[in-house]
C-alpha cells in the first residue's frame, strides 16, 4: 500500500472542499472496497477524508418516502423495518450481497461508489483502460465470463457489482450530494452511474469533491417487488446477473457498467405484451463478449420468471 | 500538506486510541496499518488470523463495539474510541465463552486456523439474529423475530471459510448455543 496522509472530517463541506483541493485525495467510508483495491495499489490515493465521525446514518422517513444516510450500513438499512415492509426489493438485494462482516461495514454511499469486478481490472499486469486510460482492455478476447451485455464499448467490457443499486434504481431512487462550494443538488440514481464509452475511467456524474450524503427512496410502486440473483455459489458471490422487480419496472444487475433499468421490458409490458416477448424486448440490444453469451438468455429468462410472478 | 499533485511522502504517522478486549491503547501507528495488523503486530493478539487479507475468508473477525467486521478490510485509525473484542476476549483456559466450548465439544475443526473467526462471528451473528437482522434465507422480512433454523445458520455464516471443511460441526456448535440461549 502507498503511503497517505488522514484526517477525520468534521463537517460534510468541510470534507468536500478538502476533497476538491487535492485530486488525489479518497473519501473513506466503510472501507470495505476502497482497503482492498489499495493493498493491490490500484487505487493510490495520497490523502484519505474519513467520514466515519459525521452524522450521515440516519434512516428517517422523507414525505411519503424514506431518505437513508450515506453512512448508514448495509446491514442498517436491510433491518430497517421501513424498509423491510415497504422496500422488499432493497432488502433483498442487500442481503444478497458480500457477507455479514461486510454488509456490517460497507456504506450506503460507498456501495455505490464502488468499483468493478472485472478480473482484468485487479490483475495490474494487464491492461485496462478503467485503471489505465488508453492500455487497451483485456477481458475483450480475455476470460469475460463475467462482463457486460448491454451498454459496453470497444474501451470497456466491465459490469457495475452492485445489488443495492440495482433495487434503488427500480425504486426511482434519488441521490443527495453536497458539492465543494457547500451546494446540494439531487440526481436520479440512474444519473449517477455512466457508461464506459471512450472514457471508462471516468465512473460517474458527481464533480470532483462532490459527496454522497442521502439517497432517497420516493413511495414504492402498485404491486410485488422482488429481487433475484443468479451465481455461482448460493452465498457470498457476485452475480451473473439478477434482476429487480417493482410492480411494472424492472432493473437488472451485473449485465452493464451501471445498474441496467429495462426501459424497453417495461414498455412493452406496458403495450401490452407477454413476459417473455417484454423480456426478448430488452434483450434485443444485448450482445455477448464470447465468454459471457450464456447471459443473455440467463436475463431473459430471469426477466420472464420475475414477470410471471407479479 | 501543500503538495496536492506530486507522490505522497510518507510514511505518516496517527494517533489512535481504542479499547482492546477490555483495555484502553493509546497507539501512534502508520496510517496503513490495518486494524488487524494492529491487533497482531501492535497489541499481541495472535488469536486474530491473518487468512486471505482481503475480506473473503473471514479469519479476521473481530466484534467491533458488538458487531462483527473483517479486521483486514479496515484501517486501525477508523477506530478511534471504539471497543474492539478478539477471540482472547470472549474468554480464555478456565473461562471459556459458551461458544468456544461448543466448538470444543462439537468438535468443530481440523487445523483451527479459521476458528477464532468463526467463533467471534458466530457470536456476532448471534446477536443479528436476536435483534431480528434479517437475512437472505429469511422468507418473512417483516417477520420481527427470526427462526434461526439450520438454512439461517449456514447463510449468515457464509463469511468464514473453513479450508478443512468442519462446517457440519460448526453449526452443530452455534446451533447448540442458539438453542441455549432461547
Amino acid at each position: 500500500m502507498r503511503p497517505f496522509s488522514y484526517e477525520r472530517a468534521t463537517s460534510v463541506v468541510s470534507a468536500a472542499k478538502a476533497a476538491a483541493e487535492r485530486p488525489d485525495a479518497r473519501f473513506l467510508a466503510g472501507g470495505t472496497n476502497l482497503i482492498d483495491l489499495m493493498k493491490q495499489e490500484i487505487e493510490r490515493p495520497a490523502h484519505l477524508i474519513d467520514l466515519r465521525a459525521l452524522p450521515l446514518s440516519d434512516i428517517e422517513g422523507a414525505g411519503d418516502g424514506l431518505r437513508i444516510g450515506a453512512m448508514a450500513t448495509n446491514s442498517a438499512v436491510a433491518a430497517d423495518r421501513h424498509v423491510r415492509e415497504r422496500y422488499p426489493v432493497l432488502a433483498q438485494a442487500i442481503l444478497s450481497g458480500g457477507s455479514g462482516q461486510l454488509r456490517n461495514k460497507a456504506s450506503v454511499g460507498g456501495n455505490l461508489m464502488q468499483r468493478t469486478r472485472c478480473s482484468y481490472f485487479y490483475d495490474v499486469t494487464k491492461p485496462c483502460n478503467k485503471r489505465e486510460p488508453g492500455a487497451g482492455c483485456a477481458a475483450i478476447g480475455g476470460l469475460n465470463r463475467n462482463a457486460a451485455i448491454f451498454g459496453q464499448s470497444d474501451a470497456c467490457i466491465a459490469t457495475h457489482p452492485s445489488d443495492m443499486a440495482v433495487a434503488l434504481g427500480v425504486l426511482d431512487a434519488l441521490v443527495e450530494t453536497v458539492r465543494p462550494d457547500g451546494s446540494t443538488r439531487t440526481l436520479p440514481v440512474d444519473e449517477l452511474h455512466r457508461l464506459p464509452g471512450n472514457t471508462p475511467q471516468t465512473e460517474t456524474s458527481l464533480v470532483t469533491g462532490e459527496l454522497i450524503v442521502a439517497v432517497v427512496v420516493p413511495p414504492p410502486p402498485e404491486g410485488r417487488q422482488s429481487y433475484a440473483k443468479a451465481r455461482d455459489r448460493a452465498s457470498y458471490a457476485g452475480g451473473l446477473a439478477s434482476v429487480a422487480a417493482a410492480g411494472d419496472r424492472i432493473a437488472l444487475g451485473a449485465v452493464a457498467l451501471k445498474p441496467w433499468r429495462a426501459r424497453k421490458t417495461e414498455q412493452a409490458l406496458a403495450a401490452g405484451a407477454s413476459p417473455a416477448e417484454a423480456a426478448d424486448a430488452e434483450l434485443a440490444q444485448a450482445h455477448g463478449a464470447g465468454g459471457n453469451d450464456f447471459k443473455i438468455n440467463l436475463t431473459r429468462r430471469m426477466i420472464t420468471a420475475a414477470l410471471k410472478e407479479r | 500538506m501543500t503538495n496536492d499533485t506530486g507522490p505522497a511522502e510518507g510514511p505518516f504517522l496517527a494517533k489512535v486510541e481504542l479499547t482492546a478486549n477490555g483495555t484502553a491503547r493509546a497507539l501512534t501507528v502508520d496510517t496503513r496499518t490495518t486494524l488487524l495488523d494492529l491487533l497482531r503486530n501492535h497489541l499481541d493478539l495472535m488469536g486474530v488470523k491473518k487468512g486471505c487479507d482481503h475480506g473473503q475468508c473471514g479469519a479476521c473477525t473481530v466484534l467491533v463495539n458488538g458487531v462483527r467486521i473483517n479486521a483486514c478490510l479496515s484501517l486501525a485509525v477508523m477506530h478511534q474510541g471504539d471497543d474492539i473484542t478478539t477471540i482472547e476476549g470472549l474468554g480464555l483456559p478456565g473461562a471459556l465463552h459458551p461458544m468456544q466450548a461448543a466448538f470444543l465439544e462439537r468438535d468443530a475443526f481440523q487445523c483451527g486456523y479459521c476458528t477464532p473467526g468463526q467463533i467471534c462471528s458466530a457470536v456476532g451473528m448471534l446477536a443479528e439474529a436476536a435483534d431480528g437482522a434479517p437475512s437472505q434465507v429469511t422468507e418473512n422480512l417483516s417477520a420481527g423475530e427470526i427462526a434461526l433454523t439450520d438454512a439461517e445458520i449456514r447463510e449468515r455464516m457464509s463469511g468464514n471459510i473453513c479450508r478443512c471443511s468442519a462446517y457440519p460441526q460448526i453449526l452443530e456448535a452455534i446451533r447448540d448455543v442458539a438453542e441455549q440461549a432461547a
